[in-house]
């Protein structure tokens, strides 16, 4: 086992690296930042070269890279346009990001799997039918419209929440937000356990389970949904990375200040230290993630032992 | 509705803080002000430092508009700008003036405003080393070669030369050139004061910025919230009218609007566009809709010689009277434009040199005419234009895409005009300074202050900051030169539209609409305002 995760965290060293790399280039191959820097104006040459001097710009890109790479292993993830230190952005974006995921998350383990199961337990019946039609609805309806819609119904019509997240973003504030954000992932999680449950009901261990005569929380519980997870945890250690990164949609519709929108504004200022830093975070907790779904694996399915 | 309740809970504890009163009863008569009632209202993330020479977009200048005042100010409904600090400004050659400040101001931390204070601020600004973004706003000044090389060498000098400070209140401002209207561009925000604080602990600075504005920074969290409140000793006659102001950072343009529809805001200055159609519904009279000093136009390529030949000026003017300007604000932009006639704005009042109808014949649309002008001119180059624009903001792609589908029926030509995004602003802007644009391109001016000479020079004159399409031409330059070393004004704006004529009979631009401020606001506001520069003006808004 601890063999297992040293090369597991081995292999996640190229990975980041050539992310990384992949990445620069790509902000970088979208032209010059400065020039957006002065309004709809040139600016002045000298300024502009001073700037470009102050960030750095005006190095060969392989050079750029590499300082920037050596910042980063002392902690310093370069400045923001604005003057401001890319880690005090990642301080303030993260930690809303977090509690957004974390939300969404909850609402796929609880919602997500309670409804899997019922579903695959009532395979064929109505409860099945009407649930498996909500979840083609969800995953069918783009995110902005959901997101929108309970906006506009929930915000404004109702008066139920307030349609814009304050600066200080609470667990409170951020339940629609979290549950436009899960939305689609919850219909995926439902469809798959359901699948799951179905599949492996029929098999040999859940009926000698029921043989033996153990009551049927438990055969449901302990044998039945143990071994059904495994897909199931797949993919929701692999939305971790995809929630945190990709709710700029969310962010920008609920006036969240989390890692989406500061993405959304460092790729519109080209602002190259803001991307790779925020993205260079996302790598490593998609890489993180991924090896814990990895490790859960063998927690779940007695059959799987790494060795 | 809880979402309101939550609001006012808000403004309360903030009014409370402030040792104010009249929370308890909400939704008052309207009419009377409570002074000590704060208003919140949307903002964006500024660009850049929140410095007065580094700030060249809106966000931050609404900022610097609340926490500073400088020589002049520009009067909010008519845009002329009227002695503020200044007590007197004196010059009899237009070259060389002295400037009195006026007793009595203080920045809100108690230190006098002198003259050492402006000259300050300004050398700080102009030179090279500070990266202010503004720097050439002090280029009439003299010494400035020294202090800011053009080639980025070097600078052999810290100080303009230009500045000598002659008293305590008094100071001599020598320019490079003959430019009579220079006292009028002393309202813009980078001629601002600056406190000793701002060079002792520019860090501490920039955390809490401090002026000499009726508002002072009371909280400021960076990409999220700036709360000003208003400070009690301002000198100025323009104070506060309310308690203060919260700036509130929003993602987008729509979540702010829905949150004021919502009541949880009180202030938008930025209706978006998809929002105007609903905007009479959602809030009836309380939506605003006023001439701002923007004008939008389409500039060519004059360094590609496909654009730079004899004929071509017949080219762009067919192509200008192609364009259907009134159908295109009226459905596509609400009535928030409106047709350009010439290529200022109509906030310059016609004493400050707008003029509508400038433009004649060759801003109207007449598809016969143009079809024949472009003939004339040797076609369109390459059988095609393509306007380029950056589609990351402003909804420029639906303008875009209705000002080629009006090209393309005047022309009767499917294929005669195409729109070519840009991804983004930043890239839009690298490759005109490239010189990489091959057909007219998306050219946008908001004035810096509201002369006849902010609309031309920089835009039109020999390789000025903003002549993106490198037009030069020696009448319109002589013409202008002229118009600065006049010192009276009348005449000067004369000859101004002389030399936009010029700029006509070349038509070295398209003018295609003048843009309007919106903003919209809650029940509890009252005597909202844009200024020219499409700025709420704050000090003057009542809450209730």
């Amino acid at each position: 086992m601890g063999r297992y995760v040293v090369r597991r965290l081995l292999q996640m060293i190229p990975v980041f690296i050539g992310a990384t790399l992949l990445i620069f280039l790509m902000v970088n191959v979208m032209g010059d930042p400065v020039a957006g820097l002065c309004g709809d104006r040139e600016c002045d040459p000298a300024t502009a070269a001073q700037l470009r001097k102050e960030f750095g710009l005006d190095k060969p890109v392989w050079q750029q890279y590499l300082t920037y790479m050596g910042n980063v292993f002392t902690g310093d993830f370069g400045t923001a346009f604005n003057g401001q230190p890319v880690t005090e952005l990642m301080g303030t974006a993260f930690p809303v990001t977090i509690r957004l995921t974390i939300i969404a998350i909850l609402f796929e383990i609880v919602v997500g799997i309670v409804l899997g199961v019922v579903t695959g337990l009532r395979r064929g019946r109505p409860v099945d039918t009407g649930v498996l039609l909500l979840t083609l609805v969800v995953i069918s309806v783009p995110t902005f419209v959901t997101g929108l819609l309970l906006q506009l119904l929930l915000g404004v019509k109702w008066g139920w929440i307030d349609p814009a997240v304050s600066s200080e973003a609470p667990f409170d504030e951020l339940i629609v937000p979290g549950l436009v954000l899960a939305s689609v992932s919850l219909a995926y999680v439902t469809r798959l356990t359901r699948t799951s449950i179905a599949e492996n009901r029929r098999s040999d261990y859940v009926r000698t389970a029921i043989a033996k005569g153990l009551p049927r929380h438990r055969v449901i519980t302990r044998h039945l949904l143990r071994n059904s997870l495994i897909p199931v945890i797949t993919f929701i250690g692999t939305d971790i990375g995809a929630l945190m990164g990709g709710a700029i949609v969310t962010e920008r519709i609920f006036n969240i200040h989390g890692v989406g929108y500061q993405l959304y504004q460092g790729i519109l200022r080209q602002n190259t230290q803001t991307v790779v830093g925020f993205v260079t975070v996302l790598v490593l907790v998609f890489l993180v993630a991924n090896l814990v779904v990895d490790l859960l694996y063998a927690v779940l399915d007695p059959r799987i032992r790494y060795a | 509705m809880r979402g309101a309740t939550h609001a006012r809970r808000a403004a309360c504890a903030a009014a409370v803080a402030l040792a104010a009163t009249a929370c308890g009863g909400g939704g008052g008569d309207g009419g009377s002000g409570d002074s000590g009632a704060v208003l919140s209202s949307s903002w964006g993330d500024p660009q850049n430092p929140l410095e007065p020479a580094n700030t060249n977009e809106v966000q931050g200048g609404k900022v610097l508009d609340m926490i500073f005042r400088n020589l002049k100010k520009y009067d909010p409904k008519t845009g002329e700008a009227k002695d503020m600090l200044a007590e007197k400004i004196e010059t009899s050659d237009s070259r060389t003036f002295d400037i009195t400040v006026k007793d009595g101001w203080t920045f809100s931390n108690g230190e006098k405003v002198t003259a050492q204070s402006f000259v300050d601020a300004w050398n700080y600004g102009a030179s090279l080393k500070n990266n202010q973004r503004n720097a050439y706003f002090f280029a009439y000044i003299d010494g400035y070669d020294k202090v800011h090389p053009e080639d980025g060498g070097d600078q052999s000098a810290d100080t303009l030369s230009g500045l000598k400070v002659t008293g305590e209140r008094t100071f001599t401002v020598k320019l490079n050139q003959t430019f009579s209207s220079f006292p009028d561009t002393l309202g813009y925000n980078a001629f601002a004061p600056l406190p000793k604080a701002f060079f002792d602990d520019h860090d501490a600075w920039l955390q809490k910025p401090v002026g000499n504005g009726p508002y002072q920074v009371d909280n400021y969290t960076r990409g999220n919230q700036m709360s000003l409140r208003t400070w009690d000793q301002y000198p100025g006659d323009d104070k506060a009218q309310n308690g203060g102001v919260d700036l509130k950072v929003y993602t987008d343009n729509n979540t702010a609007y829905t949150d004021l529809i919502a009541g949880n805001l009180d202030l938008v200055d930025d209706v978006p566009a998809a929002q105007l159609k609903n905007v009479k519904n959602d809030i009836g009279d309380r939506y605003i809709n006023t001439p701002a000093g923007i004008i939008q136009t389409l500039a060519f390529p004059f360094y590609d010689d496909d654009w730079n030949k004899s004929g071509s000026e017949k080219v762009r003017k067919g192509l200008s009277m192609a364009i259907d300007r009134k159908q295109i604000t009226d459905t596509i932009f609400q009535q928030t434009r409106t047709p350009a006639t010439d290529w200022t704005s109509p906030v310059l009042g016609e004493d400050g040199g707008y003029k509508a109808g400038l433009c004649g014949d060759a801003c109207d649309y007449n598809p016969e005419e143009a079809k024949k002008l472009v003939k004339d001119g040797g076609g369109l180059p390459g059988g095609q234009v393509k306007i380029t624009y950056n589609a990351d903001t402003g909804s420029h792609k639906q303008w875009v895409d209705a000002v080629c589908n009006s090209i393309n029926n005047a022309l009767d030509n499917d294929r005669a005009c195409v729109g070519n995004p840009v991804g983004t602003f930043a890239d839009f802007r690298s490759q005109i300074t490239d010189r990489k644009m091959s057909g007219p391109f998306r050219a946008g001016w908001q004035m810096d202050y509201p002369l006849i000479q902010n609309f031309l020079q920089p835009l039109y004159y020999t390789n000025a900051s903003s002549n993106d399409g490198k037009w030069s031409n020696q009448e319109f330059d002589d013409l202008v030169d002229k118009a600065n070393g006049q010192t009276d004004t009348a005449e000067a704006v004369k000859t101004f539209q002389q030399a936009e004529e010029v700029v006509r009979d070349n038509m070295a631009a398209i003018p295609l609409w003048y843009q309007n401020g919106s903003a919209g606001y809650s029940d509890r506001l009252s005597n909202v305002e844009l200024n020219p520069f499409s700025v709420p003006v704050y000090n003057e808004i009542k809450v209730s």
